[in-house]
């Protein structure tokens, strides 16, 4: 049996009535294991402006490299690890989220993928979520992911995050909707 | 380790491209280099899980919360969460949100010359029972114009946001009301190019669940993705 599955619809502009309540911008409670960090960009359209209306929803694995499962008995308890965030852009379409670094999660055929995030970006002019990674700077595992392998060479690395000059326990990541140096983004 | 099932790819058609140039705001926001295409892992195959500490108990009802009733036509909204496969989505999250009854959100932004209502919010979240089963309360929202087109008007929609068992299941879309004469001229409802897709789309007047005296009803059933076939079968070729 196969039903038509319901198509994919726009948040629109006034998503915030609707996403508010569940945004989460500290992913990891403060004794969770791992390298606590900050993470923070800005998100730009065709016309380098800025997104103020966006939603970035963040998903990863704990420092171990598992993901909190649906038949997990440590399920959505408050102050544990979820390895879920929602975080709004802001007017200057900027937007910071604290998490761990997450550890290397099982690929396909066998394959280790480096640690990473998956984030689903929503926003009015989509119709359809964006699906994109961000992935850590120097991680030795980015050389031989096998997702990044699959990405063309020359547009990787907008798939990985810079550490920040100022502080090192910030990191960097843009998304860039259109042009020059566009965020690689999934068929998925 | 044995490679995890996939969810299935969307079949032709039924859903919207990310470029759509009948809605204006798809033109500097859709992507423009080619997509890469992913294979399922367990990045894609697991996602977030939602429980009884995400919702409080009136959360569905849209209604209330406020010092009076708000105005408009109350209305109660329920159907099933269902994958592909036909298999009921239990307790997943799903959000809604939505215009008031005269077709203004209450939000900073919007600036259409409607009143706002003191006793309308619009949003609300609830959770899947074992079968797949939700329901809300709230009123029946207002058309309202968007500046897209000349003479634009949005027909009235709920907003619902989906999250299933996979993070590939996650589904943002738009709930529509039968018979509305606005829909053939909306570029969202008409971005869905499969006619059969896009009903999906159109909730059914729902007779048995309208509440006498109190509210009329409508059902929405929602199907999200499903799994692929097991490895097994494919293993055939």
């Amino acid at each position: 049996m196969s039903l038509l599955t319901t198509p994919s619809q726009t948040v629109g502009p006034y998503l915030r009535i609707g996403f508010t309540a569940l945004a989460v911008d500290a992913l990891a409670p403060s004794g969770a294991a791992g390298e606590h960090l900050t993470i923070e960009g800005r998100l730009t359209d065709g016309d380098g402006n800025p997104v103020s209306d966006a939603v970035l929803e963040i998903w990863q694995a704990d420092a171990s490299g598992k993901y909190v499962r649906a038949d997990d008995a440590s399920r959505a308890t408050a102050g544990k690890f979820r390895g879920f965030g929602r975080i709004l852009s802001d007017a200057q379409g900027a937007f910071r989220f604290t998490t761990i670094k997450p550890g290397p999660v099982p690929g396909p055929r066998g394959a280790m993928q480096a640690p990473h995030l998956v984030v689903t970006v929503f926003m009015r002019g989509l119709l359809k979520q964006l699906l994109t990674r961000i992935y850590f700077p120097d991680d030795p595992g980015n050389a031989g992911d096998p997702i990044l392998l699959l990405v063309p060479t020359d547009r990787r690395a907008t798939l990985v995050a810079k550490r920040s000059p100022q502080a090192k326990a910030t990191l960097q990541w843009n998304l860039v909707l259109q042009g020059e140096n566009e965020t690689v983004f999934f068929d998925f | 380790m044995s490679d995890v099932v996939g969810y299935r790819r969307p079949y032709f058609n039924t859903q919207p491209p990310y470029l759509y140039p009948g809605y204006r705001s798809t033109i500097k926001r859709a992507p423009t280099r080619p997509l890469v295409l992913l294979p399922h892992t367990l990045s894609e195959t697991t996602g977030p899980v939602f429980g009884a500490d995400d919702v409080a108990p009136g959360d569905h009802d849209l209604t209330a919360g406020h010092p009076g009733q708000p105005l408009g036509e109350r209305i109660v909204v329920s159907g099933r969460l269902l994958d592909e496969n036909a298999r009921p989505v239990s307790h997943a999250l799903i959000e809604m949100w939505q215009a008031n009854a005269a077709g203004r959100y209450a939000h900073a932004i919007d600036d259409h010359d409607a009143p706002l209502d003191p006793n309308f919010t619009g949003g609300g979240r609830t959770l899947t029972d074992a079968e797949g089963n939700y329901r809300f309360l709230t009123i029946k929202p207002g058309a309202y114009p968007w500046r897209n087109h000349y003479n634009a008007w949005r027909p009235a929609h709920l907003h619902f946001s989906l999250f299933g068992l996979g993070l590939v299941q996650r589904l943002v879309t738009q709930m529509y009301f039968p018979g509305d004469p606005l829909l053939p001229y909306d570029p969202m409802y008409n971005s869905v190019p499969d006619e059969l897709a896009r009903r999906r789309l159109i909730a059914d007047f729902d007779w048995e669940r309208t509440i006498p005296d109190i509210a009329l009803a409508y059902r929405f059933d929602i199907v999200l993705r499903g799994r692929d076939e097991t490895p097994m079968a494919t293993n055939r070729t």
